[in-house]
């Protein structure tokens, strides 16, 4: 055998483990499976590369994308990244630890979470949150089964169509196993009305279209059904927004890619969800808590497990195992950069990139304005006058990716990464399009 | 490792800033401060500076054991090496929108495609979907599959999946969010599964079984073909839970086993980083006659017939490069040795301490084993004896990670360790060593294995405390 720099054991090595094992060979390890199982094909891989090759092999494939300044949003948002938060979350042990089981050397990992979990607090207003989810949409997914576990003989949840599209197409995914109805709903406040076993409501804080929501009485309706209040959120933009507890949500959940996490072509992400404190134990997921060692001193566990998978088996609140720790660690040390100050420049910035470009673009005479109220931070949509399929060629073409086709409508995205050079840059694309 | 108190949020101080941003693109439009849309309450991030947080997460992450720390046999978590070129290649994908159309995304496309082929080939499936995030997520994404497929073919009274009583605990979670009933199959003696128990569970309302092979004591269920025959016959389907692949990479592949569906971790499998819990990726594969109700990326968007969705894009886009890079340094040379040399590792280790520790059952294992506790605990008039918690946290006082715990359900000491082959024989050789230490100790004076750890940043925590009590915010 050719010497690999990730197996470490020598002919002679293995020579004597086969020994103390008792066998006369590596296959001879394989003798109770069924002969005609071992596999006697050609692996359909290419021979091994070095790392040099590796190396190599993928700045040839990245060199196959194309750079653009990204205008667009609808879900994954281009935030910039701050240069210490790569560097904390590569340090080798937080990147290359399991779970925090073991927690008497584990308690790094156990901290950033407590703290992840009381940031996610102190942003969305509620008592509690879980270590995170896979994503976002998965996140409203699991809300849904929530709402439905936490209302007796309820089984009916409407969801807003003014979330994002892969948002309810995962909710859809998620319900239908399990028979969970459905209501997909353009008028949330007149479909409570009607819903006799309601046990939620999923809307947005901001929809598709980048607009925030007015939530204005939607709690009180709902809660009047007995039902909860499911909030679907952008933590970014939650530093400056009504928070879901100021709403009067139950639940809310929400991707926190919009932390500072690179879009890295849709993940890895993390998702959010907290919740009020009585649905505590109807939360999905791992949670941290604090307590004290035999010496007094304070430190963090894994708590609540009762309600976990590798305890309760087939009557846990959910299946999740993992969390996106890591990810959870990136939007954490964001955070804690930012403060409470940077989190509103942030949006002050998003902000005037948004509005600025929207008067821009509605000044080159090429979009209708849908909606000249709606309160926006980052997104907007506006109606087009010219065809869709040539602006976005010609925006391409020019490095930009943008006027994401939306309802008959096209999104564009400002964040802070986005100079007045950019901008007018690109509407000056926006002009030529005929 | 020396313990550190702090949190961030108290080393605040008001008016310290850490971040620095550019100025606004127009001064013109300002966020407006007040009015019913927006937030009323005070914000509680810290006030810190660049330095405190690198500090502050630099104390914090020496709290922590890593692969790269030492030694972590933690049984069915496949904590191998993580190779560091993997970490490299991934920033230079870092910009890219998932939405962004395929003519300025062929570089991504090529990377699915690729290991989609790769992965088809090491296990026998046909395609695969890259949405799941992790090895949870793949199992309820085979589920659904396995229930599209049933719906498909208008067999709709398939209500019920067979489970292992030794399976994994997130096997009968998934199946019960998939709306699924558990029936449990048991296992014999042996560990194996009871063919004569499954017989008579099998009928029309079968959707199918889920497996792990091998199983979670290390054990290959030999009777897999008449298994995946009986279950067939009865129109159901195999799901494999690929949580246990690593010993078969490069020997057996789950599809010529006759499983339809199967997911992977790639975070234990195939390399990954387990960033303390995730992110991970679970993809799933699929037999020829499932392929087109399978989510797939094609051309830079999720298609799929049967409409499922399983998470916002097309998965953990950054953790399948990783696990593509591992695949190409293995190569179709070394992939054949990776399920061996880590079968040999776990064989090694079960063979040198089974006098010590109690082994219930004595045959060949795959890439992990289960110890029923110690052969002798110290018991004896008034003093209890050391159990596996005992041990696995004595462990720590030696610089190793503890096995798992607990787990199989089928007894009631259980010690889990899978090694992987990416350990050394010295390595194996001083774990066995201070096991065989732990296990003498515990014979004289089973107390100092009670209160152990000893040598540890922290010493046993109050759970009761933490479950009675919950403070689960720092503002709580």
């Amino acid at each position: 055998m050719a010497g690999f720099c990730y197996f470490p054991q020598t002919e002679e090595d293995i020579r004597l483990m086969l020994d103390r094992i008792g066998v006369g060979s590596l296959d001879d390890l394989y003798a109770d499976v069924p002969s005609d199982f071992i596999y006697k094909g050609e692996y359909d891989l290419p021979s091994a590369l070095s790392e040099q090759e590796v190396r190599d092999w993928f700045e040839g494939l990245a060199a196959k994308n194309t750079r653009l300044k990204v205008f667009a949003g609808a879900g994954a948002y281009d935030h910039y990244t701050p240069a210490v938060i790569p560097n904390i979350t590569s340090r080798s042990e937080f990147l290359t630890a399991y779970t925090p089981y073991q927690c008497e050397i584990s308690q790094g990992t156990l901290r950033y979470i407590f703290e992840w979990q009381s940031m996610i607090c102190t942003l969305t207003g509620m008592d509690v949150s879980n270590a995170s989810m896979y994503d976002g949409p998965t996140a409203a997914a699991e809300a849904v089964r929530m709402c439905v576990a936490s209302t007796r003989k309820r089984n009916t949840v409407i969801v807003s169509a003014g979330l994002l599209p892969n948002v309810i197409e995962t909710v859809l995914t998620y319900a239908k196993f399990p028979g969970i109805n459905v209501v997909m709903s353009s008028d949330v406040k007149a479909d409570i009305a009607s819903v006799e076993d309601l046990a939620g409501v999923v809307v947005p804080s901001i929809n598709r279209y980048g607009t925030v929501e007015d939530l204005t009485g939607l709690a009180d309706a709902v809660h009047a059904k007995g039902a909860l209040l499911v909030e679907y959120c952008d933590p970014s933009a939650l530093a400056v927004l009504k928070t879901p507890a100021e709403w009067g949500a139950d639940v809310a959940v929400g991707d926190g890619q919009t932390l500072g996490i690179p879009l890295c072509y849709g993940g890895p992400y993390v998702g959010f969800m907290a919740c009020r404190s009585e649905y505590m134990r109807k939360l999905p997921g791992r949670i941290v808590g604090q307590t004290v060692d035999k010496e007094g001193r304070r430190v963090f566990v894994l708590t609540l497990q009762a309600r976990e998978q590798h305890i309760r088996r087939e009557k846990a609140t959910s299946n999740i195992c993992s969390n996106q720790s890591l990810m959870a660690l990136w939007c954490t040390v964001y955070l804690s950069i930012m403060g409470p100050e940077g989190m509103r420049k942030v949006n002050d910035l998003c902000w005037s990139g948004s509005h600025y470009l929207k008067q821009q673009l509605l000044a080159t005479g090429k979009f209708e304005d849908p909606d000249p109220d709606a309160t926006f931070i980052k997104e907007f949509a506006l109606k087009p006058l010219v065809d869709v399929k040539t602006l976005q060629k010609a925006l391409l073409d020019a490095g930009f990716f943008g006027a994401l086709e939306i309802d008959g409508y096209v999104t564009f995205c400002v964040t802070e990464k986005h100079s007045r050079k950019e901008i007018d840059a690109l509407v000056e694309i926006v002009k030529s399009v005929r | 490792m020396k313990y550190y108190d702090k949190l961030i949020f108290e080393l605040s101080k008001s008016g310290r800033t850490g971040y620095s941003l550019p100025s606004k693109v127009s001064d013109k439009d300002s966020l407006p401060s007040s009015g019913n849309l927006w937030r009323q309450s005070s914000l509680g991030l810290p006030e810190v500076s660049e330095l405190d947080v690198v500090r502050h997460y630099t104390n914090l992450s020496q709290m922590n054991f890593g692969v790269d720390t030492g030694f972590y046999p933690l049984g069915s978590c496949t904590m191998k090496y993580n190779p560091k070129i993997n970490e490299e290649i991934v920033g230079q994908f870092n910009g890219i929108h998932p939405l962004q159309p395929l003519e300025t995304v062929r570089g991504c496309a090529e990377v699915y495609e690729g290991i989609d082929a790769a992965l088809a080939s090491v296990t026998g499936m046909k395609h695969f979907t890259f949405e799941p995030c992790a090895g949870a997520h793949g199992e309820l994404t085979g589920l659904m599959l396995m229930r599209e497929y049933h719906f498909s073919r208008g067999d709709m009274g398939r209500t019920k999946v067979i489970v292992p009583d030794s399976a994994h605990g997130t096997n009968p979670a998934s199946a019960a969010v998939c709306g699924l009933e558990i029936v449990e199959v048991k296992s014999k003696a042996d560990g194996l599964i009871d063919v004569e128990d499954l017989k008579p569970l099998l009928g029309p309302d079968i959707a199918g079984i889920m497996m792990t092979n091998p199983n979670t004591l290390g054990l290959f269920e030999r009777d897999i073909k008449e298994i995946a025959a009986l279950v067939h016959d009865c129109g159901g389907l195999l799901y494999y839970d690929g949580a246990n692949m690593n010993p078969l990479i490069g020997v057996v592949r789950p599809g010529d086993m006759g499983f339809d569906i199967m997911h992977l971790n790639l975070h234990k499998s195939f390399s990954t980083p387990h960033g303390g819990g995730g992110p991970g990726s679970g993809p799933v594969g699929v037999a020829d006659k499932l392929v087109n109700l399978l989510p797939r990326y094609d051309k830079g968007v999720e298609k799929s017939e049967s409409g499922i969705r399983v998470s916002g894009f097309h998965g953990n886009f950054g953790v399948i490069l990783r696990a593509y890079a591992y695949l190409l340094m293995l190569g179709r040379e070394n992939v054949r040795m990776a399920g061996k040399l880590a079968t040999l590792g776990a064989n090694y280790i079960k063979e040198s301490l089974k006098d010590c520790y109690k082994l219930p059952i004595p045959t060949v294992c795959k890439h992990e084993f289960v110890f029923d506790g110690l052969v002798n605990d110290g018991a004896r008039e008034g003093v209890a004896g050391a159990t596996t918690l005992d041990v696995a946290k004595r462990l720590l006082d030696y610089g190793f990670h503890a096995p798992t715990i607990y787990f199989p359900l089928l007894f009631h000491q259980a010690i889990m360790i899978e090694p992987t082959e990416t350990e050394s024989l010295e390595t194996l050789d001083a774990f066995i060593e201070v096991m065989r230490k732990i296990a003498a100790e515990a014979a004289e004076d089973p107390e100092l294995l009670h209160s152990a750890p000893h040598a540890t940043p922290i010493s046993r925590p109050d759970e009761t405390m933490a479950a009675r009590q919950p403070k689960l915010t720092w503002f709580a």
